[in-house]
């Protein structure tokens, strides 16, 4: 048994028909649990007050914006190099819930911003760089959209990733190039200690585990929409032909 | 390959070609911006360098299209994949015909245009150094989006969507030259970088504009 099995679309539909109820359901569980214990059981900071609770939707979904290009990334390359469909189709299926993780970032960020930095925007190394992401989003869906042929418009948006994963790195250093971060630090770290107290990075880490399983949920799920859609093309395709 | 700079020189200078079409942008987007923010020189001084990279990206934006659209049309390009020089030239070739009828009169330009938005006497080395270094990364990395879009009817929108978050660093970095030489700064740093960055593209973008130049004409 290889994880190459899966690439086989029959295998990765039953495969993903038992994981998705499992997955989608301890997402909602982990959300529900994070959220409602960030929002309600955790105290207000003695600075922030009450809008420090916007961790617990910022930091993971900001996450996740990074964390499902480099998914997009390998999926593209498994594309490029083996062919397996089902990559392709995965790469397409996260591409928009990337971009509304980068939207969800740049929006609670902003509502952030305003009590406490004074501004909804600000043209901060972090700030930009994430804008610039939700660019690459963008064009990468738009071509996937515009492309009629499926296997050409696999290649072409895989193409597209791969080049702008580099330019995407390179943005991120360029705009540290202003030098006016107004954005904190990471606060967040495996290995060094902690700046955040207990209280609220126990929340935080649920609700991340939260993020992580959603994203896969809904990655699944459109990936076996589009594989549907392709078997119902396949089939009208066929009738017209018999 | 020089036969192919050649042609499309030929081409683009010929009528309909689209050759002034650039130039013609830039100027109206310089000449409109005092119109705008109104004509005090000390605020115009301190935009010009940024105006004047924003100007010369835009106008570079706007005749990517041409860049492998209507070879493909015509089949040309079906022709170019066939002869005996790699895609990856082909890709070159035309990225440097796109400069020399791009990029290249817009560097000229942007001094003369310079003195409309009163930039100051010790920004304007700076400035033709950052277009002449910078514009070969715009039009290498448009050739790149001109591959990508190059089977589509309608791809210009998708291409100027494509290809802006593509332009930023060299953006960053070549408007960073030009605002320290016109304020008497150091410029090492950004010159440097915006070196690396047009360095890196045209050492490596053909080599992506041609596997999508391949893929389109499968």
């Amino acid at each position: 048994m290889s994880l190459w099995e899966y690439a086989n679309p029959a295998r990765f539909m039953g495969l993903s028909a038992k994981v998705l109820p499992v997955v989608a359901g301890l997402s909602l569980l982990c959300l529900g649990v994070g959220l409602v214990w960030g929002f309600f059981f955790t105290p207000d900071d003695y600075r922030q007050g009450a809008t420090v609770k916007i961790i617990y939707l910022h930091v993971p979904s900001a996450m996740m914006a990074i964390n499902a290009w480099v998914m997009m990334l390998v999926a593209s390359l498994i594309w490029l190099i083996r062919r397996h469909h089902v990559s392709a189709l995965a790469a397409r299926a996260a591409a928009p819930v990337g971009m509304v993780m980068t939207l969800i970032a740049l929006a609670t960020g902003a509502i952030w911003g305003q009590p406490m930095w004074g501004t909804w925007w600000a043209w901060d190394p972090r700030l930009t760089s994430f804008l610039i992401l939700f660019l690459f989003y963008l064009g990468y869906v738009a071509l996937w959209e515009a492309i009629e042929d499926p296997d050409t418009a696999a290649d072409l948006t895989a193409v597209l990733c791969l080049v702008g994963s580099v330019f995407a790195v390179l943005s991120r250093y360029a705009v540290n190039f202003w030098n006016q971060g107004l954005h904190q630090g990471a606060s967040l770290s495996l290995d060094k200690e902690e700046n955040v107290s207990d209280v609220f990075w126990l929340p935080l880490v649920v609700c991340i585990a939260g993020f992580v399983l959603l994203f896969l949920a809904l990655v699944l799920v459109r990936t076996r929409t589009e594989i549907r859609a392709r078997r119902l093309h396949a089939l009208r395709l066929r009738a017209r032909m018999g | 390959m020089i036969r192919l700079v050649l042609r499309d020189l030929a081409l683009a200078v010929r009528a309909g070609g689209g050759f002034g079409l650039g130039l013609a942008f830039f100027l109206i987007v310089v000449v409109l911006v005092p119109f705008a923010v109104g004509p005090e020189t000390a605020r115009l001084t301190a935009i010009a360098p940024g105006i004047l990279w924003l100007g010369a990206l835009l106008a570079c934006l706007l005749s990517l299209d041409r860049i492998f659209a209507l070879d493909y049309e015509d089949g040309t390009l079906d022709l170019l994949a066939c002869a005996p020089i790699p895609l990856e030239g082909v890709a070159v070739a035309k990225a440097l015909a796109h400069w020399l009828t791009t990029g290249l009169p817009l560097t000229l330009a942007a001094p003369v245009l310079g003195i409309f938005l009163n930039l100051p006497a010790g920004g304007f080395g700076w400035l033709v150094v950052s277009l002449a270094l910078g514009t070969p990364a715009l039009s290498v990395i448009g050739a790149f989006g001109a591959a990508l879009t190059v089977g589509l009817r309608r791809g210009g929108l998708l291409l100027s969507l494509l290809v802006l978050p593509l332009y930023v660093p060299t953006l960053i970095f070549g408007a960073e030259v030009a605002r320290r030489g016109a304020e008497g700064l150091a410029v090492q740093g950004p010159l440097l970088l915006l070196a690396g960055v047009t360095a890196g593209a045209l050492a490596l973008l053909p080599f992506a504009a041609a596997a999508a130049l391949r893929i389109n004409l499968r």
